[in-house]
């Protein structure tokens, strides 16, 4: 769904754990802050000439007043239309002029800005990134013709997917009480009623450098970015009415939930179960660690528990998964999935399911399997430097959903370290179908 | 949720201005070349094999063996089974992708320094001595029709086919690679079999390396790895001649928002007019937020979350394809108004400042790309596949730079074919009925 957090899901960076060439291997990575509060990431790598330029804002879809559902990701789109200083469209314009690529993205807990251009044009980015951070200026017939476009973007993205209205309707059921029951774009009959107040509310609520953080990632040297970003980011006043970041949070999850959601559409059914659960947090990340690695030994590939026994041992399943991110502020979801083999019922399918499941509680985790997962980890470290915007959006999201530079830096040394043992007390603490909820997706002609 | 999804189709010249990497060509001593990025930054190397042909070269009576046969690629080689193959790639952390298209079967690996023997062996082992057990075909052949079965009920893989099938007539292109239910169904492993000798071969491979390797590492590694293929496979389908009726096809189905494909003739690579075309496209869909189409369909009336243009140069046709995406009440409008840009441009051209705006993006982004071993490995196995000098990134920008108003404005006017234009609209689009010129 999001081309960039999705690509930044899977693992960590960091330090390298016993592989060969310990020496080469850390990801060169600074971190300051700004007088006026702004966080700055700084992340070199000098093999191209490019550097790529984030602003990301504490601000997301969980933190928007109720009623006004995709007001985050509205505001994200007006945000390329007219400041003081520019005409609307001009920002993209002016980054295409000079090379370069623009986009943006929004999600639960955030909302990032991004360029990626030769080195020499990054005292550009910061200085039309900084200007719309203060200066937008919104016109109701522009307001009016983007609410369109997000219209659109949701017919495309949702209303024309069974799988993702599916999903929607999963998520507001998991979340009795937070926000991240409400899809991100937003609920439609609250979408077209979003108006300039709205935008302009939540554009002075977080929108401000004691809110933000700044990542630079490339061919860059740390005090070329301080220097830059003292000049450009500097001089904008903290916003001293920000608001703590409180949220209403879950009660305890006492009863299983279950939803089935028909559609002509479906072609495939399949049965799919989430379980509140931690997520990472500062200095406490060992729970998330350990489901991390729960979800790999369960639901990752041709070699995970379920794919040997739904799809290999028997032939229940044409497709399983197992699925956990602990990047998350607040409390997130570990994800189980079963697409049944032609002919098998989604009854069947997710009785097998809970059959693994309760196999693979009392049999516990492969030794071998464990340790395959674990070098898998340590590699991931060092694929992962190849790909730098990558590392940035890491370093973004985690600042964002309440982490710290150090938090990231300490994760891989972290999934090392869980044992067996802890993979197994993870697994006895989510996997309670007390506080899941399963939902089918299914044909409308289907009966089962 | 991205402002807007950049499309995934740069089917272009896709290289670098004067970007700073040294391309080596590597003859192995049993004569298979390859180009190489050596960098030794990071302990690993990206490694892209390509095998022009792809699933074009396979008998329509068995479409989808060669989908079917890559698909089983990694489910077992040699004395492993599926699990045992999957094990032993997961144990060295290496990370092996088969994929095909119309033109190419695809291999992308990557591994690591300290165990770079061992994950090529395995490597070799897939590509050399597939299994096909019984097991795995029938494991692998459920998953292929369950995918067959939900693209007849979705929107993007319907107008796709439809389109398809509307401008390619009788060859390899009209059909789906994946085949259909019926001839998956009803392929067998002999079928698979011959689909990996009539794919991969010797007489059409392409090889690039980038990372943390030699020339002298990676000319073994080449005859160990791709030595024992046969050397020959099968012929090339001929050429495809695109028909474009111009018009509107509309394929009744249930969804809210419209899905529509459309295209005219294109332009190929090696044409003296590529560039000045390429540039065209770029202002009139191919430049995401600054190109025309989304500037009129998009940004001007909130017709479509994206709307893309692009040039695509396969091995057998060349297309000017586009794609976009409206509430089925609103469809008919942003048809009306990608025609009327299209007439628009074939008759008034481009601005001296749309052209230099056009000529600063893509010579500006162009050295941008080169930006990281896997997506260098990709770049420069696909030079390859063009048939691309091995200097051609130090040069490419010239090429862009040297095109004039006059030849934009003229290809324009000689290229651009508003009656060929034709629509697939899928859907249940108000006012917008079946039409065809």
């Amino acid at each position: 769904m999001f081309r960039l957090t999705a690509a930044a899901m899977s693992l960590a960076l960091g330090l390298m754990l016993g592989l060969s060439r310990p020496a080469s291997a850390d990801e060169q990575v600074t971190h300051f802050t700004l007088d006026n509060g702004m966080d700055v990431v700084v992340i070199e790598d000098h093999r191209a000439p490019v550097v790529v330029h984030m602003v990301w804002y504490r601000a997301g879809s969980a933190d928007e007043p109720a009623g006004a559902s995709g007001i985050a990701h509205f505001l994200e789109h007006l945000m390329f239309k007219r400041t003081e200083t520019m005409e609307s469209g001009e920002f993209s314009r002016t980054v295409a002029r000079n090379g370069g690529q623009d986009n943006a993205f929004t999600s639960y807990d955030y909302t990032a800005y991004f360029q990626r251009v030769a080195t020499d044009r990054l005292g550009l980015m910061m200085q039309m990134e900084a200007d719309r951070m203060v200066n937008l200026r919104l016109d109701d017939a522009e307001i009016a013709t983007e609410r369109e476009v997000i219209i659109e973007e949701r017919n495309q993205r949702v209303e024309n997917s069974p799988a993702a209205l599916f999903r929607e309707q999963k998520d507001a059921v998991q979340y009795l009480n937070h926000r991240y029951g409400v899809p991100i774009i937003g609920w439609r009959h609250e979408m077209v009623a979003l108006d300039r107040d709205d935008a302009l509310a939540f554009y002075d609520r977080f929108y401000a450098p004691n809110n933000a953080i700044l990542v630079v990632a490339g061919d860059v040297t740390p005090d070329e970015v301080r220097a830059l970003a003292a000049t450009h980011y500097g001089p904008i006043p903290a916003n001293p009415d920000l608001p703590e970041r409180l949220r209403p949070t879950e009660p305890p999850q006492t009863a299983e939930r279950r939803i089935t959601y028909r559609d002509a559409r479906v072609a495939q059914p399949y049965v799919s179960r989430s379980y509140l659960a931690p997520e990472r947090d500062s200095g406490a990340q060992e729970t998330a660690a350990a489901l991390t690695i729960l979800a790999e030994v369960l639901g990752s590939g041709t070699t995970s528990v379920m794919a040997e026994a739904l799809q290999f041992d028997s032939q229940i399943a044409t497709f399983t998964g197992a699925f956990y991110s602990g990047m998350s502020l607040d409390r997130t979801t570990f994800d189980v999935v079963v697409v049944p083999s032609e002919g098998v019922t989604l009854e069947e399918a997710e009785a097998a399911m809970d059959g693994v499941l309760v196999d693979f509680l009392q049999n516990g985790v492969d030794a071998a399997q464990l340790e395959r997962i674990k070098m898998q980890l340590r590699a991931a470290q060092i694929y992962a430097r190849d790909d730098v915007d990558s590392i940035a959006n890491r370093y973004g999201r985690a600042l964002t959903q309440g982490l710290t530079v150090q938090d990231v830096q300490d994760w891989p040394k972290i999934l090392q370290a869980v044992t067996a043992d802890d993979v197994m007390a993870a697994a006895r603490m989510v996997l309670d179908r007390r506080q899941a909820v399963t939902g089918w997706l299914m044909a409308e002609e289907v009966t089962q | 949720m991205m402002r807007f999804i950049l499309p995934l189709l740069l089917t272009l010249a896709a290289l670098p201005v004067r970007a700073a990497i040294e391309i080596q060509e590597v003859t192995s001593p049993g004569g298979i070349t390859a180009w190489l990025v050596e960098d030794h930054t990071i302990p690993f190397t990206a490694l892209e094999i390509r095998f022009r042909g792809g699933a074009s070269v396979e008998p329509a009576d068995k479409r989808g063996a060669t989908n079917l046969m890559t698909a089983l690629l990694e489910e077992g080689a040699g004395d492993m089974d599926a699990r045992a193959f999957a094990r032993a790639r997961d144990g060295l952390a290496a990370s092996f992708r088969y994929g095909v298209s119309d033109d190419a079967l695809s291999v992308s690996a990557q591994f690591l320094t300290e165990n770079r023997d061992a994950a090529v062996d395995l490597l070799r082992q897939s590509l050399i001595q597939p299994r096909f057990d019984a097991e795995a075909i029938e494991r692998v052949r459920a998953q292929v029709l369950s995918g067959l079965r939900s693209d007849e009920k979705d929107p993007q893989s319907i107008a796709t086919r439809r389109f398809d099938a509307l401008v390619f007539g009788d060859h390899p292109y009209a059909t789906s690679l994946d085949g259909t239910v019926e001839t998956v169904t009803a392929l067998t492993r002999d079928d698979l079999l011959a689909a990996h000798a009539a794919t991969m071969a010797r007489d059409r491979i392409h090889v690039s390396a980038v990372g943390d390797i030699t020339a002298a590492e990676l000319g073994a590694l080449l005859d160990s790895l791709l030595g024992e293929l046969p050397a020959t496979g099968a012929s090339m389908p001929g050429p495809a001649d695109p028909a474009f009726p111009g018009g509107v096809t509309v394929v009744d189905f249930p969804t809210p928002q419209s899905v529509v494909l459309f295209g005219q003739p294109g332009v190929a690579q090696e044409d003296p007019d590529f560039f000045a075309a390429f540039i065209l496209d770029h202002i009139l869909g191919g430049g995401g937020f600054e190109s025309r189409l989304m500037t009129e369909v998009r940004e001007k009336r909130g017709l479509t979350y994206g709307i893309y243009t692009y040039l695509a140069d396969r091995d057998h046709a060349q297309t000017w394809g586009g794609s976009v995406a409206s509430a089925n009440d609103r469809v008919a409008e942003a048809v009306e108004v990608i025609r009327a840009e299209w007439a628009r441009l074939q008759a008034e051209g481009v601005t001296a400042a749309e052209l230099e705006n056009a000529k600063t993006y893509l010579t500006g982004a162009y050295p941008l790309r080169f930006d990281g071993n896997g997506t260098i490995a990709n770049i420069i196995v696909g030079m390859q596949m063009r048939g691309f000098p091995i200097d051609y990134a130090a040069t490419r920008n010239d090429k862009v730079n040297a095109v004039t108003l006059a030849d934009v404005n003229r290809v324009a006017r000689e290229v651009l074919d508003p009656a060929a234009l034709s629509f697939v609209v899928v859907g249940q689009p108000e006012g917008l009925g079946e039409t065809s010129n």
